[in-house]
Order: structure tokens, then C-alpha cells, then sequence
């Protein structure tokens, strides 16, 4: 039997960062502790190469490879772009933070580099097991950075517990998918879809299947009532690492939905939809009750992030192009103001002195005028008030429910949003009205200092001028359906 | 007509630009350099809106200095901006009052100078955009964005109970606002995918979304008004702003509500308004009545003065619900002169507060001792307050009660005591706090205005007594849309 090699074009990113890792493993242990940076420059240039790999790949086309596991369309180069502009911007924000820390080491490069590498193929996965295998390969890189401060004993139990709650989610997703093989006899995501069309299934036995597959993405997306994990961990670990698990992986995460839910079991919307009509309704409220109380700002971005994971699915909800479409650009949108308000905490944060509590964002007007204008901008954008982005990937996610009809799902989410702006407005409220409880000065370095200022006015610029992401986001789905 | 030239934008963008240079100028080193850009800035603002009024053809009904353009396809939204007769008289009026509030905080504010003039020339500049919005996104962006300054402005330079208050305005809004939001969206859908105000305007709709959609733009444009029940916000948020920002609530955002009913509530859904007009009405005289009472009974010269304003805004909607062209044209003239009426009454509340940092009435009296010139403003403000013919304020409670007689006759005699109570609790303010014996050593102490302050005072005065005394200017740039949107409001939608 002749063996044909597939074609590794599509893949040519993942393969690219994945001799990048090992080189920079190597290079880390050659270089030795005063040239730590090596390993961080090396880290940036695999990124930059990736996308510069991806972007000259780019195309509308369609391409299976690996026998049909791995594809390559315009959803996954956009949202692969979109993930190393992040995990970049994550390594230029946490790069002081984690050096004072002592974990600016070649482990945080590498593990950071293969949860990308995870992201990726959750983007591309076109199989259970490859979606299965980029979940975990993103799911143990992010446990062990969670547990990369050895000696903390509260990034630890925040390991821990991140660590046994997501192995239960992916015994759950994987138990479901099982179900879903044993009622189509394929793993294919396509294949599946084709067999629910036929009709001619066991719906019970799929439906349980769903069922389980819902509640593991649930855990995965820190969907309540599957949210317990969130708050804990984001409080646990180092800011850095938070920063990383609140912003790339949810961009993998709405990759991983659109597979296994859209691309897979699509067919079976009118069973997914009612669940996910649930899940959003209780992150929505959970999410924005819960945050009020907080006055730990990592704990209260941590249900946030909860409320924020309810509108998204909001959008999956219309189940049609508009409505994805609307999903994508929210997890954007959502993306970018994540990756700016961590930053601002990691700045606000210094040797030996950890930025926590919403009050050290007292008075920071009167410390720094321009971060606390960049801080509002993000916080009103996450509070969804325009002309800041959030407003517009609320907007596009709201039009999508009322296209499908459900009226009263909106008026739930607008009354549950307007709760949320109370603990936005909070912080804003402590940054101009309140007087600074410490003067020390804030003095970010050069490329941190650029790369905060771009982040904040993005998020109005991208407000003023919306077309572009979200022509972006239309253009991904609509040549990915 | 200066065919194809962007005024609109310009008159929007011109004063946030300008905003953002003073922001600009940084630390209370630089406040004198912060002040006269802000001056200049508002003055150019002002200057550059009188085309609008120049240009404008009374005779058309229809939008005039239209500017369209895409700005995000992917929802069909506009960048597009046009005025009408209701609008553009709002229009100056805003830009009129932004010089007179930055002059009113050119000494008294001394810290963070740059972000207090920087915040009302943003202000003023989102305002703009409110009024001449005519796609619904576009709106609803500058009628939230105006949140923000205003939230800074009460928050930072307020009172002792700023924040309360701040939030407390911010969230009230934001919860009436976005139930409007969903309203567009559905009109949206039903309009298979224009967000255009002009198109809603020739929507069929059936009766039942109309008096949902009706319900939803209520409490968005009720809460702004504000109407009785959802008013408490505002006695709080004047209290504890400062001057400046009192005077800016109450002269310009109040009318960003009773603007919202005249382009949104009464055109999109005109058989639910009809429908609902008895409800309205009752809101309206409740707010007129009840609420007059209530100021009555203030022992906070700002509070008696915001339960005043709502009193006098139950008159706009009243009038903007007995459909005739009395009852309308009466409820603009009002929204306009209220405008002077109450920016001058703060100003002077302003002037007095400044030296005595109270706002207790009971703190005062035999001002009119110390300060005579200061005395007769206040005087005739408070006449024209309380609706004394020859100044603003009676020409339009007098339309609105000509047209109430003609739908009604109790609905004319309950609206008619706002004469009296109007007047009682004024003047009572007026001759507690001017006249009689100088009450304490610290009024003793008092000096009369400044040239700064007479300047001020002045041009309002001005503007009361010529709008009382010919409001012809006025009423003939409304005349033909007002009319336009009666027949409009006439005509079934069903």
C-alpha cells in the first residue's frame, strides 16, 4: 500500500510554533539566568512568524487535511490572528510583572506558547478527538502556569481546584462525545452532521450525548451554573496568568463552539438552543448579582467575565449567521477589554505589593489622569455604554435574539446589564471621585505604557468606527458555513 | 442655504474637539490657559450655530442641513444628521448656554480646571449630536455618551453626597434608556433592517407593539423629563452639583426628554399616543400640582428650584399630549424659556452659594441689603418663573393652557393653578431669602455681583424679557413643523 503524506499546508502555523516552543525551551537552557529575555523575544518572534504564516495562507477556501481532522477556513485564520495579537499583548503586559515575581522563566514562555498552540487547533479542529486534544493540551499548560509560583500556597490550591474541576468538565465532554459517536458511528464533525440529518438516530442517546457536551463547554466558557472555578482561580493566580486565561482561550473557546455545537451538531439547534437559553440567563444574572459584592477586582472581573460569557451565548442563541457573527465580534470586543484592565491592574501592582482590591483604584485620577481616562473607557465599555465597543457588540448580539424572536430575552438581558453598570461604574467612581489612598508613582515601562494607550483607545476607536471588526466577524462566519 | 457644507458637524464636533484640547492642557498649572481656550471654544460653538438659525426656511417641514453618510453597513446605520423646527431652536439653546456655564465656573472652580471645562464642552458637543441625530443608533450613541460627562461632572465638583447622587443619575437613565434600545431593535426588525427615525416615522405598526414601544421610549424619555414617579433622581442630582452642572441639567438634558417625545413617541407611535394620552395627561397634572406642592415645602433653595423644574416640565408634556397646535407650539416655547428660566435661577442660587456655601434658605435674608443689583435679577427671574406676563415663562404656560381649554376645561383649570402655586412658592423663596432683616453676620458680609457674574445675569435676562415680550422668532421657525407633525399624529398607523 503506497502512503501518501497529507498536505501539512494548512497546519503550517501550529507546525511552525511547535518546533518555535522546543527552540525556545532550548534556547532558555543554553542561554542561562541573564538572558532570560531570549526566550521572551524568541516567544514574540514564533508569534509574529505564525502570523505571518497565517495571514499569507489566508484565503476563503475551504481545506481539509489529515484525513479530514483538520481545517483550515476563514473563521480559523481570523480568530488565530486574533489569539497571538492577544497572547502578544499578554506577554508585553506581564513581562515586569512576572520578572519581579521570579517567574520570568523559559517555563512560562513555553507553557504560554503551547496553550497558543492548544487555541490553535481547538480553532481548526474538524474531529472530536482533535477538538479533544487541543482542549487539553490548552487545559494542562494553563493549570501548570496557574501552579508556576511554587511557593504560593493560593496559586496553588487555585491549581488545584482549576485542575480537578476541568478534568471533570473534560470527562463530561468526553463522555458526551461518546454518546454522540455511539449514535452516528463518527467522529467527523461533518460526518456527524451529515448523519442527524439522515433523521434515522437514536435521538435519546444523542440528546443525552448533548446534554454532556453542553455542560463541558459550559465549564470550559465559565458558563453558570458551571461557573464555581472562575472567581477562585482568577483570584488564586499571579495577575499575569489571569490576564492569559481571561482573554485568548475564550477567542479558542468560541472556536471550540462553533465546531462541536454549529459545525456538528447543528442539526440539533432546537435541542441546544433551549440549554443555552438557560446558561445565559443564569451567567447573565450570576454573573452581575455576584460582581456587585466583590471587593476583590480580580474576583469581581472573574464574574464579569461570567455575565459577559452569558451575552455571548446569547448570541449563539438566533443560531444563523447573524447571530455567530454577532457572538465573534462580542468575544472580540470582549478580548480586548479583558486584555486592558488586567494590564492596568499588572501596572498598578509593584514589587512586593499586589494590586487587589477595587480600593487601590482609588484617586488614580489624581495620580495618573491617563490611565484612569483609559481605565473608564474600559470600564464603561464593559458596562456596554457608547460610543465604547461593548456598546456595539451588545448591540449586535441584542438584534440577534430579537431576530429570533425572543423579546423578553432581551428586555432580561438589558435589566441584568444595567445592574452590571453599577460595579463597573464603581470603579470609576473610586478612580475620580475618591481621594488616593498611596502616592506612589506609576511608571510603567515604554512598550507597556504604547501598548495601554493603544488598548484603550481601540476600544472607542473600534466603538466609533464598528464596521471593521464586525464586517470581520461577518465575513468569517459567512465563508465558514 | 450653504448647500453640501457639514454645519451640523461642525457645531457637534467643533466643541468636543475643542474639549479634548483643553483636557489636553493638563494640571491646574496651566487652568488660566484651560479657561480661555474653553471660553473661546464655547463662544465659537455658539457662533457657529447662528447659521442654523440664519439659514433655516421656516416655511419647510421637512429636515433641513441633512447630512448622510454609511457608517457601519453591517446594521444599515447612518451617520445621519439633519433639524427641523423642533430641533434646531434646542440646538442654540444648548449651544447658548454652554459660554454661560463655563463663565459661571471660572472662579469658583479651582481644582482639576482642565476636566471640569473640557467635560461641558463635550457635553455640549454630544448634546448637539442628540438633537440632530436621525438615525435611531446614532441616537441612542450620544444620548448615552452624554451620560458620562455629566456623571464626572456631578461626581467630581459635587457635594457632599456626589457620589450617591452621580450613580444614582446614571443608573436611573441607563435603565430607562436601554429598554429604548430594544424598542429600536424591534422596530428595526419590523422595518426589515433601517435603523432611520424618518423611516419609523412611516412604519405601519400594529397597535399592540405600538403601545409596547410606546411604554419603552415612556421610560426613557420619562425618567429624562423627569415625570412624575420617576423623578427623584433629579432633586438629587442638582443638589449636590455644582452650579455649572445644575444649570446644564436643567436648561439642556431635561429637554433631551421632551425632545425624545416630539421626535420619537408621538410620530413612530401616534395611535398608541393617542391611545395613552389620557394616562400622560394625568402624569403630567399630577406633576404640575403635586409637585408644585412639594417645592413648597423645600428648605434647599436648589431643591425648591428642581421640584420647580419638574413642575414646569409636567406643563411640556402636558402639551405635548393635548394634540393641537396650541398645546405643542405652548409646550416648545416652554421647553426654551424653561431653559433660560432655570439656568438663571441656579446662576443665581450659584451666586449666593459661592459666598455663603449654604443652600439653606433659612441661612439668608436682607440680601437684597447688601446686594441690590443681584436683587432685581433675581427678581425678575423669579417673576418669570412664576409665569408673570411679559417675561418667557407665560407665553408658553399660556398656549399650554389655551390649548388645554380647548380639550378640556378641568384639565385647563388644574394646569391654570401652576399660576398660583408657581408663584407662592417663588416668591416666598424670593422674599425669605432678599428681603426682610439682614439675618446673620455672614450676610452681613456679602458683596454684591461681579461684572462676571452681571455679565451673565444680564444676557439671561435679556433673553427672558424678549422672549416673553415677542416670541414671534421663535414660534415661526416651529410653525410648519409643528403643524406637519400634528397632521402626522392625526393619521392612523395601524
Amino acid at each position: 500500500m503506497d502512503f501518501l503524506p497529507p498536505d501539512f499546508s494548512p497546519a503550517y502555523p501550529e507546525i511552525f510554533l511547535l518546533v518555535m516552543v522546543c527552540v525556545v525551551m532550548l534556547a532558555d537552557l543554553v542561554a542561562g539566568e541573564n538572558r532570560r529575555y531570549i526566550a521572551y523575544l524568541l516567544s514574540q518572534m514564533a508569534l509574529f512568524g505564525c502570523a505571518l504564516l497565517t495571514f499569507i495562507t489566508f484565503s476563503a477556501e475551504t481545506t481539509y487535511t489529515f484525513s479530514g481532522m483538520f481545517v483550515d477556513d476563514a473563521m480559523a485564520d481570523i480568530l488565530k490572528l486574533m489569539v497571538y495579537i492577544t497572547v502578544a499583548a499578554v506577554l508585553v503586559y506581564s513581562r515586569s510583572y512576572i520578572s519581579v515575581r521570579g517567574m520570568f522563566t523559559g517555563e512560562f514562555f513555553s507553557l504560554v506558547l503551547f496553550a497558543t498552540l492548544g487555541m490553535m487547533v481547538m480553532i481548526s479542529a474538524s474531529h472530536f478527538l482533535t477538538l479533544y486534544l487541543g482542549l487539553e493540551l490548552l487545559s494542562l499548560s494553563l493549570y501548570a502556569l496557574v501552579a508556576l509560583q511554587r511557593d504560593n500556597a493560593t496559586a496553588t490550591e487555585a491549581a488545584m481546584k482549576f485542575f480537578v474541576l476541568g478534568a471533570l468538565a473534560s470527562g463530561f465532554l468526553l463522555y458526551g462525545m461518546s454518546m454522540v459517536y455511539g449514535a452516528t458511528g463518527s467522529l467527523h464533525v461533518a460526518s456527524v452532521s451529515e448523519a442527524i440529518k439522515t433523521g434515522a438516530l437514536n435521538h435519546e442517546v444523542l440528546v443525552v450525548g448533548l446534554v454532556f457536551i453542553v455542560a463541558g463547554i459550559s465549564f470550559k466558557l465559565s458558563a453558570a451554573p458551571f461557573h464555581m472555578w472562575a472567581p477562585d482561580v482568577y483570584q488564586g493566580a499571579p495577575t499575569a496568568i489571569t490576564l492569559f486565561i481571561g482573554s485568548a482561550p475564550k477567542l479558542a473557546a468560541f472556536g471550540f463552539v462553533m465546531r462541536l455545537l454549529v459545525d456538528g451538531l447543528g442539526e440539533m439547534v432546537a435541542d441546544w438552543q433551549g440549554m443555552l437559553i438557560i446558561l445565559a440567563v443564569m451567567s447573565m444574572a450570576v454573573g452581575n448579582i455576584a460582581a456587585i459584592a466583590q471587593t476583590n477586582i480580580k474576583r469581581m472581573l472573574a464574574y464579569s467575565t461570567i455575565s459577559h460569557m452569558g451575552f455571548l451565548i446569547l448570541g449563539f442563541i438566533s443560531a444563523d449567521t447573524n447571530g455567530y457573527s454577532s457572538a465573534m465580534f462580542y468575544v472580540i470586543s470582549y478580548v480586548l477589554m479583558t486584555l486592558g484592565t488586567f494590564a492596568i491592574i499588572m501596572i498598578l501592582s509593584r514589587e512586593g505589593f499586589e494590586a487587589e482590591n477595587i480600593d487601590d483604584f482609588k484617586g488614580l485620577n489624581k495620580r495618573n489622569p491617563w490611565y484612569a481616562f483609559v481605565t473608564m473607557l474600559l470600564m464603561l465599555s464593559m458596562a456596554g455604554i457608547p460610543p465604547m465597543i461593548g456598546f456595539y457588540a451588545k448591540l449586535s448580539v441584542l438584534q440577534a435574539v430579537l431576530s429570533a424572536g425572543f423579546i423578553w430575552l432581551a428586555i432580561v438581558a438589558v435589566l441584568l446589564s444595567v445592574i452590571g453598570a453599577f460595579y463597573y461604574l464603581r470603579i470609576v467612581k473610586l478612580m475620580y471621585f475618591d481621594e488616593p489612598v498611596s502616592n506612589e508613582p506609576i511608571l510603567p515601562q515604554g512598550d507597556v505604557k504604547v501598548l495601554i494607550s493603544v488598548n484603550g483607545l481601540a476600544v472607542i476607536a473600534l466603538g466609533i468606527f464598528p464596521q471593521m471588526l464586525m464586517g470581520l466577524s461577518l465575513y468569517a462566519i459567512q465563508n465558514s458555513m | 442655504m450653504l448647500l453640501g457644507f457639514p454645519l451640523l458637524s461642525l457645531v457637534i464636533w467643533l466643541p468636543v474637539l475643542i474639549g479634548l484640547l483643553v483636557f489636553a492642557t493638563g494640571g491646574d498649572r496651566n487652568a488660566p490657559m484651560a479657561r480661555l481656550i474653553a471660553i473661546i471654544g464655547s463662544v465659537l460653538g455658539f457662533l457657529v450655530a447662528i447659521p442654523l438659525y440664519t439659514q433655516f426656511d421656516p416655511a419647510l417641514s421637512t429636515m433641513q442641513f441633512v447630512e448622510k453618510h454609511v457608517w457601519f453597513e453591517r446594521f444599515n446605520v447612518h451617520y445621519h444628521l439633519g433639524v427641523d423646527g423642533i430641533s434646531m431652536p434646542l440646538i442654540l439653546l444648548n449651544c447658548f448656554t454652554t459660554p454661560l456655564v463655563v463663565m459661571a465656573g471660572w472662579e469658583v472652580i479651582r481644582e482639576r480646571v482642565s476636566q471640569y471645562m473640557g467635560a461641558f464642552l463635550v457635553m455640549s458637543g454630544i448634546v448637539n449630536g442628540v438633537f440632530s441625530s436621525l438615525d435611531t443608533i446614532l441616537f441612542y450613541t450620544f444620548w448615552e455618551a452624554s451620560l458620562i460627562p455629566m456623571f464626572l461632572i456631578i461626581g467630581i465638583w459635587g457635594g457632599p453626597n456626589r457620589v450617591y447622587a452621580a450613580i444614582k443619575f446614571f443608573l436611573y437613565t441607563l435603565l430607562g434608556s436601554l429598554l429604548m434600545l430594544v424598542a429600536f431593535i424591534y422596530l428595526y426588525q419590523a422595518s426589515d433592517g433601517s435603523f432611520s427615525i424618518l423611516d419609523y416615522h412611516h412604519l405601519p405598526l400594529p397597535i399592540e407593539p405600538q403601545i409596547l414601544i410606546f411604554l419603552a421610549f415612556l421610560l426613557a424619555f420619562a425618567v429624562k423629563v423627569p415625570m412624575w414617579p420617576v423623578h427623584t433622581w433629579l432633586p438629587d442630582a442638582h443638589v449636590e452639583a455644582p452650579t455649572g452642572g445644575s444649570v446644564l441639567l436643567a436648561a439642556i438634558l431635561l429637554k433631551m426628554g421632551g425632545y425624545g417625545f416630539l421626535r420619537f413617541s408621538l410620530p413612530i407611535v401616534p395611535d398608541a399616543s393617542q391611545y395613552l394620552a389620557g394616562m400622560m395627561i394625568a402624569l403630567s397634572l399630577i406633576a404640575v400640582v403635586y409637585i408644585g406642592l412639594v417645592a413648597l415645602m423645600q428648605v434647599d433653595m436648589k431643591k425648591l428650584i428642581a421640584y420647580s423644574s419638574i413642575a414646569h416640565m409636567g406643563f411640556v408634556t402636558l402639551g405635548f399630549f393635548l394634540f393641537n397646535a396650541y398645546g405643542l407650539e405652548g409646550a416648545m416655547v416652554q421647553m426654551i424659556s424653561h431653559g433660560f428660566i432655570s439656568a438663571a435661577m441656579f446662576l443665581c442660587v450659584g451666586v449666593l452659594y459661592d459666598r455663603l456655601h449654604s443652600r439653606q434658605i433659612a441661612d439668608y435674608g436682607g440680601v437684597v441689603n447688601k446686594m441690590p443689583v443681584f436683587a432685581a435679577f433675581f427678581m425678575l427671574f423669579a417673576m418669570a418663573n412664576a409665569g408673570l406676563p411679559g417675561t418667557s415663562g407665560f407665553v408658553g404656560e399660556f398656549m399650554v393652557i389655551m390649548g388645554a381649554v380647548k380639550v378640556n376645561f378641568w384639565y385647563a383649570f388644574l394646569a391654570a393653578t401652576t399660576l398660583i402655586f408657581g408663584a407662592a412658592y417663588t416668591l416666598w423663596l424670593y422674599k425669605r431669602v432678599i428681603f426682610g432683616e439682614v439675618a446673620s453676620p455672614a450676610v452681613e458680609g456679602l458683596k454684591d455681583i461681579s461684572k462676571r457674574e452681571f455679565a451673565i445675569l444680564a444676557i439671561l435676562a435679556i433673553s427672558v424679557l424678549w422672549l416673553g415680550v415677542y416670541p414671534f422668532p421663535l414660534t415661526e421657525v416651529m410653525h410648519a413643523t409643528v403643524n406637519e407633525l400634528l397632521v402626522h399624529v392625526a393619521n392612523s398607523k395601524l
